[in-house]
């Protein structure tokens, strides 16, 4: 189950800067038999620390299952993964329970998109917090709880002695996020995975979890692993994106080149279809289509049914991620016919003229 | 009773549709579908296990005044808690409104009952935000858009085939979707029959809540073109909610700016979002990501401080003092803001804000400052110091 490191064109740029967190050709295959359904298809990719990597896609591109795999979340029965995910070295992938609980809280942390249902309901939020720290630090309660009280104030919550009695009911949504990413950040993790952290956040509430997370990162050299829907936020957060389409990243760039110069077709059909508030409102160019259309890898490309600038070959062979011809070994496609390099008006973003105060 | 081919309301008046703007034109600003007036829904919070007593009100809905013009889009825009769902359905008459006028036409909803009410519905429908959960799953596609139309008179026995077929033509169903139930669709297409059976009826306005935000962006953009051409086909009016401002700019006519309960501004879409007045307004459109990385690192974000404060508890004076980057020492806290035309260069009249200082923060006078974090509890009411003896306070709140 070892994938073929050579192969890989990522490889290249992680020989520069040391990676914290190394994905390779992460498989997650669900059922067997006939009714095997392949949910994360040979994903690579790499984390360097102080750097956010964005792994952008719609519902069902694996985005999230890829993070439950690496941090060992995804049930012990029913699916099958492959591949390697090495953290400082270390493969995570094989490692055995009592070690992995080891590492989770204090290398590696999660925060998840439903912050209620991420709480027990039942617990003060004080003794979840503690609970982390007691655990991976061997304190004293007492000192977990100061620290815990500590982290809750870091994170932007007010007053945090009362608030560590209370439970999460008795928050408000922001605030239960904000406890969340305190838990996760109890320890100081070194890698942090973030799925759909502000997917159900209003945007004002948003705009300052996303400001917390960008704070932290460049603070603390903490790696952020940002999955989520909303381009908006990778716009402004990610170093780096990978976009995700039925399982396998089809394109990856540094996120100016990505939104400038997207190449893939569903990159360009994304940011197509998305309305602007700072530009002049047109009709949008939607990707027609849904995920239901799509073919089969092993046929050719799964994103050609809905492709507007699909051509024979699409459909008949599999197009494989490599390094964009032109664009340096930092930027990988995975497509027969590319938007032309500096594309139409599809999807280049144009500075705003006018700012909002 | 009409027939539902030729019905008169159906007909746009031409200037009304012509051009996405047409909207806009003061000749049509004299036709008004929807007035709303004063608008309030409260609702109550019950405490107590065998005898109720009211210990507070949720001011979900509290005075919104504003009217709607035929074959525009008005677009509603506001964070969850805001009241924007509830004033949805309070002009639907689905929330009972605790007062003011909602004028459909010239005839004031809140004061129908019964069979009058019943056949006002006709003219005005709902297209929800969930669309798997509004759609019946033990009913086919047929069965769904026919309920309507029967209880509306609009078909008798057989002979609506055809009719059925001209309704999944519009919003871009195969035929062969009448005879399957909502299970088998995804997302797009289920807020397509949901799109459907609101415009089996020939409704004259559609309220929209959050049509689109369950869904993917790419399919996102699918049900926003369809909605527009739906528009123009029909002579539609919308009364879009929804929360995603970049959505509501793209097909609004106009937009309203909610926060709790009330208000804040109100423009035409392309002045609120070129001059935002309300310091509400700025600050949401600063959170807005943006997907171009160019503009995410050059702008500067309003961050506001703490969250939306309980609409059971709502602060005095202007609502959003609390939170408030320009809050002065004055007014802002004792006396609530109406809705009001500034005299600023560059504003139209068109364009309505409720704050005393909207023209001290438009010339620069006034800047804006640090705002400590207020707490807000969402479980607190008016007398959250008075626990109940049975358990917690249980809030009665239409879904």
């Amino acid at each position: 189950m070892t994938a073929q490191p050579t192969a890989d064109p990522a490889l290249d740029r992680s020989a520069r800067t040391a990676p914290l967190l190394a994905v390779r050709d992460l498989t997650v295959t669900f059922g067997r038999g006939r009714r095997e359904f392949r949910a994360v298809d040979g994903v690579s990719f790499d984390v360097a620390p102080g750097q956010t990597v964005g792994l952008v896609g719609e519902s069902g591109c694996g985005k999230s299952v890829t993070s439950l795999a690496i941090m060992g979340l995804l049930p012990a029965r029913g699916n099958t993964i492959g591949g390697s995910a090495t953290f400082a070295g270390e493969e995570l992938l094989t490692m055995s329970g009592n070690e992995l609980r080891d590492r989770r809280g204090r290398d590696l942390a999660m925060i998840f998109q439903d912050p209620l249902s991420s709480l027990n309901p039942v617990v003060p939020l004080g003794t979840q917090v503690a609970e982390v720290i007691e655990r991976h630090k061997r304190v004293s309660r007492g000192e977990a709880r100061e620290q815990a009280r500590a982290m809750l104030d870091k994170v932007g919550i007010p007053d945090p002695t009362r608030r560590l009695k209370e439970y999460p009911h008795q928050l408000s949504g922001g605030m239960r996020q904000r406890a969340l990413i305190a838990m996760a950040l109890a320890c100081e993790p070194r890698l942090l995975i973030a799925d759909e952290p502000t997917t159900a956040l209003d945007v004002t509430i948003q705009a300052q979890i996303l400001a917390l997370l960008k704070e932290l990162v460049q603070d603390s050299e903490t790696a952020l692993v940002m999955i989520t829907h909303d381009l908006g936020v990778v716009a402004g957060l990610c170093d780096e994106v990978n976009v995700l389409y039925a399982g396998r990243i089809v394109e990856r760039a540094g996120r100016h080149d990505l939104f400038a110069r997207p190449r893939h077709p569903y990159t360009g059909g994304l940011l197509a279809s998305i309305p602007r508030l700072h530009e002049e409102r047109g009709r949008l160019t939607p990707v027609p289509g849904s995920v239901s259309d799509n073919i089969p890898w092993e046929q050719g490309c799964a994103f050609a049914p809905r492709c507007s600038s699909a051509i024979d070959v699409c459909v008949q062979q599999t197009p494989e991620l490599v390094p964009d011809p032109g664009h340096g070994p930092d930027r990988l496609l995975r497509c027969h016919n590319p938007l032309p390099a500096p594309p139409t008006a599809a999807g280049s973003g144009q500075p705003a003229e006018e700012e909002t105060p | 009773m009409s027939s539902p081919t030729q019905d008169p309301q159906q007909v746009p008046s031409p200037d009304v549709t012509e051009d996405p703007t047409g909207g806009r034109t003061p000749g049509a600003s004299d036709d008004i579908l929807l007035e709303v007036r004063g608008l309030k829904v409260h609702f109550p919070i019950k405490k107590g296990v065998f005898i109720d007593r009211t210990v507070g009100h949720v001011y979900a809905v509290d005075g919104i005044d504003l009217q709607i013009r035929r074959g525009e889009t008005y677009g509603l825009v506001g964070e969850s808690g805001c009241g924007k769902s509830t004033f949805g359905r309070a002009i639907l008459q689905l929330e009972t409104t605790t007062d003011g006028e909602v004028l459909f036409n010239g005839t004031d909803l809140a004061s129908l009952g019964g069979e009058a009410l019943r056949t006002q519905r006709r003219h005005m429908q709902m297209v929800f935000q969930d669309p798997l959960g509004s759609l019946d799953p033990r009913q086919t596609v047929e069965q769904l858009l026919l309920e309507g139309m029967r209880a509306h008179g609009l078909v008798m026995g057989g002979g609506a085939r055809e009719r059925l077929i001209e309704l999944l033509r519009a919003v871009g169903l195969p035929r062969t979707a009448l005879s399957k139930y909502p299970h088998e669709f995804s997302g797009g297409q289920r807020q397509r029959v949901g799109i459907a059976r609101a415009l089996s009826v020939n409704p004259q306005l559609i309220v929209a809540d959050e049509p689109v935000s369950a869904l993917d962006v790419s399919v996102q953009a699918q049900v926003i073109n369809l909605l527009a051409d739906l528009q123009e086909e029909l002579g539609l009016t919308y009364l879009l909610i929804a929360h995603d401002l970049a959505v509501v700019r793209h097909i609004s006519d106009r937009v309203g700016v909610m926060y709790l309960g009330a208000l804040v501004e109100e423009a035409e879409a392309d002045d609120l979002y070129a001059q935002p007045l309300h310091p509400y307004t700025r600050a949401l459109m600063s959170a807005v990501p943006v997907p171009d990385p160019v503009v995410e690192d050059s702008r500067e974000q309003i961050l506001l401080a703490g969250d939306l404060p309980s609409p059971a508890n709502p602060p005095s004076g202007c609502r959003f003092h609390t939170r408030c980057p320009w809050r002065q020492e004055t007014r802002c806290d004792t006396e609530r803001p109406e809705l009001r035309v500034v005299q600023i260069d560059g504003v139209p009249p068109s364009q309505r804000v409720a704050c005393h200082w909207a023209e001290q923060i438009a010339s620069g006078e006034l800047q804006p400052h640090e705002v400590a974090v207020t707490l807000t509890d969402p479980t607190a009411t008016e007398s959250d110091h008075d626990e109940g003896l049975f358990g917690p306070a249980s809030v009665i709140e239409a879904r």
